[in-house]
């Protein structure tokens, strides 16, 4: 299987110019995200599962290690990827077909007509037909995120980058919307890598789960999860399944425990 | 809408019935104690005094007039101040390095009370109506200013973050994000711009020259032409209740978006 996203040896350090120290986000963090895999990262907050996504979508530029796609490093952002954001951040002068071409306009890949096309076809897509002339504003937030689901589909990436995209939305909505995702997922067909500190909805959703440590960001484990797709969201109380989510949740805890901290749920 | 109840004409203009009424009211109980003589009219007036006077100085008196030289002075000043305010507040919103050479000299303006510097404007322009329109535009361009600086620098971090992951250049930046989240904040410093740039026309009319509604209220004092005086106030207080409420609906026209309207 064709390796999509690599990264390899991966380091960041910020530097806190006040204590005049430096910080170690990420400290040789090594993965690989098959064609047409998802794969989720899971870890505590503060285990550099942020900077790792800022690094690969290019919003954080990084000196040590490598992060290639195709093959090909990268540096700053690219139509290669295009990132799902945990906020909406949809344009609210925008209509929600606006919102969707907004990517493409940016990236001008794809002629008027296409556009427009892709457009209606990622909005039928996460089931936003009828919402074409609304404003972001009018619409739930499970809605927008479906509106930023499509917006970074529509654009056409080989990796699609999604950063805790459910995590502000209430636990109905988001259990709605994990299911709504491997969905369309499953029909657009995209290798994902997806960032959450949820435990349960990693497993629910990926393929294989990496499992972060914090302070400094390592990477450390990666469990393969072996239910067989399309999941439905009873799959959650599968003794299995739930097996797999206590095995993780151990690993973390007794990372939090060495550290001396307290895990968030 | 469909299925809504109907409403009777009372409860579909309540608002406007209760607020028109208490005008009526009010000027009723005035013209009663105008009639009355319980009214000096070397002090004030009275409504049918007032009208009186005003058809008088629309057909045989200079009203056509002064309402004309008032409107053009405001008029101009207004949008030079405008298109002045917002191109140099989006550059200045924009650059950073510009902001941090304007600021001090912008702020030290701002503070400075346009009145303090009506002497002085009228130094350098005369008397006549470009004092006027110069005294208009100072007014009008700091609010349209300060405003449109600030919706510049109040972009949305997580929309820039959005649009630099979709390899928006600067360019496309400017255009998409900042211009756009600007409206508002230009809008309302185009509706203040309205209503100082009113006290403008009308205070530098009174200061020098002898036209203009702003020179009717000073003259009618001056000489005790209290039905005068009055003709005046009422109609720049009938071009501060339009304007301001002309803007409120330009503002409202563009921010169709906004999801509490």
């Amino acid at each position: 299987m064709a390796v999509k996203l690599q990264i390899d040896h991966l380091t960041k350090r910020y530097w806190l110019e006040r204590e005049s120290t430096q910080v170690l986000a990420l400290n040789d963090v090594s993965l690989g995200v098959n064609d047409g895999e998802f794969l989720a990262i899971v870890g505590p907050s503060g285990c550099g599962k942020t900077s790792l996504m800022n690094i690969v979508a290019g919003l954080l530029p990084y000196e040590e290690g490598t992060v290639s796609i195709d093959g090909k490093q990268v540096h700053g952002p690219g139509t290669d990827r295009a990132v799902v954001f945990q906020h909406s951040s949809l344009l609210p002068w925008r209509t929600i077909t606006g919102n969707v071409r907004y990517g493409m306009e940016m990236q001008k890949r794809f002629d008027e007509t296409t556009m427009q096309q892709r457009a209606e076809h990622f909005l039928k897509l996460v089931g936003l037909t009828g919402f074409e002339r609304h404003f972001p504003g009018e619409l739930s937030g499970g809605m927008q995120q479906r509106v930023n689901l499509a917006r970074a589909l529509a654009a056409d990436p080989v990796v699609l980058l999604m950063d805790e995209p459910f995590a502000a939305l209430d636990s109905q909505t988001r259990e709605f919307m994990q299911s709504e995702l491997l969905k369309i997922w499953s029909k657009a067909k995209k290798t994902v890598l997806f960032i959450t500190h949820q435990i349960n909805e990693a497993v629910y959703l990926a393929d294989r789960v990496a499992v972060m440590s914090s302070r400094p960001g390592r990477l450390k484990a990666i469990f393969d999860i072996p239910f067989s797709r399309p999941r439905t969201l009873a799959l959650k109380r599968d003794p299995k399944f739930l097996e797999i989510e206590d095995k993780i949740w151990q690993l973390i805890e007794e990372e939090s425990d060495r550290m001396g901290m307290v895990v968030e749920v | 809408m469909t299925g809504r109840p109907h409403q009777s004409f009372y409860q579909r203009y309540e608002g406007a019935i209760l607020g028109g009424g208490s005008i009526v009211l009010l000027l009723g109980l005035w013209e009663a104690a105008w009639q009355a003589k319980m009214i000096s009219p070397l002090f004030f007036s009275g409504p049918s005094a007032i009208a009186k006077q005003a058809v008088y100085a629309w057909t045989q008196g200079n009203l056509k007039g002064d309402l004309l030289y008032s409107g053009t002075n405001f008029t101009l000043g207004f949008i030079g101040a405008a298109i002045a305010g917002v191109v140099i507040g989006i550059l200045v919103g924009w650059y950073r390095r510009l902001r941090m050479l304007a600021d001090p000299l912008l702020n030290a303006l701002y503070a400075t009370p346009r009145v303090a510097m009506i002497p002085l404007i009228l130094m350098w322009f005369g008397i006549g109506m470009w004092s006027k329109v110069f005294i208009v535009f100072i007014s009008a361009f700091f609010p349209v200013l300060v405003n449109t600086v600030g919706g510049m620098r109040a972009i949305d971090r997580d929309l820039l973050r959005a649009a630099r992951a979709f390899c928006a250049s600067d360019w496309q930046i400017f255009k998409t994000v900042a211009i756009p989240g600007s409206v508002p904040f230009i809008l309302t410093g185009l509706r203040q711009g309205v209503a100082l740039g009113l006290i403008g026309v009308v205070v530098g009319e009174m200061f020098g020259g002898s036209q203009g509604v702003g020179f009717m209220v000073a003259y009618g004092g001056q000489t005790f032409a209290t039905d005068t005086l009055f003709v005046g106030v009422f109609i720049i207080a009938a071009a501060g209740i339009v304007l301001t409420w002309l803007a409120e609906r330009l503002e409202r026209r563009f921010s169709q978006w906004r999801p509490e309207r």
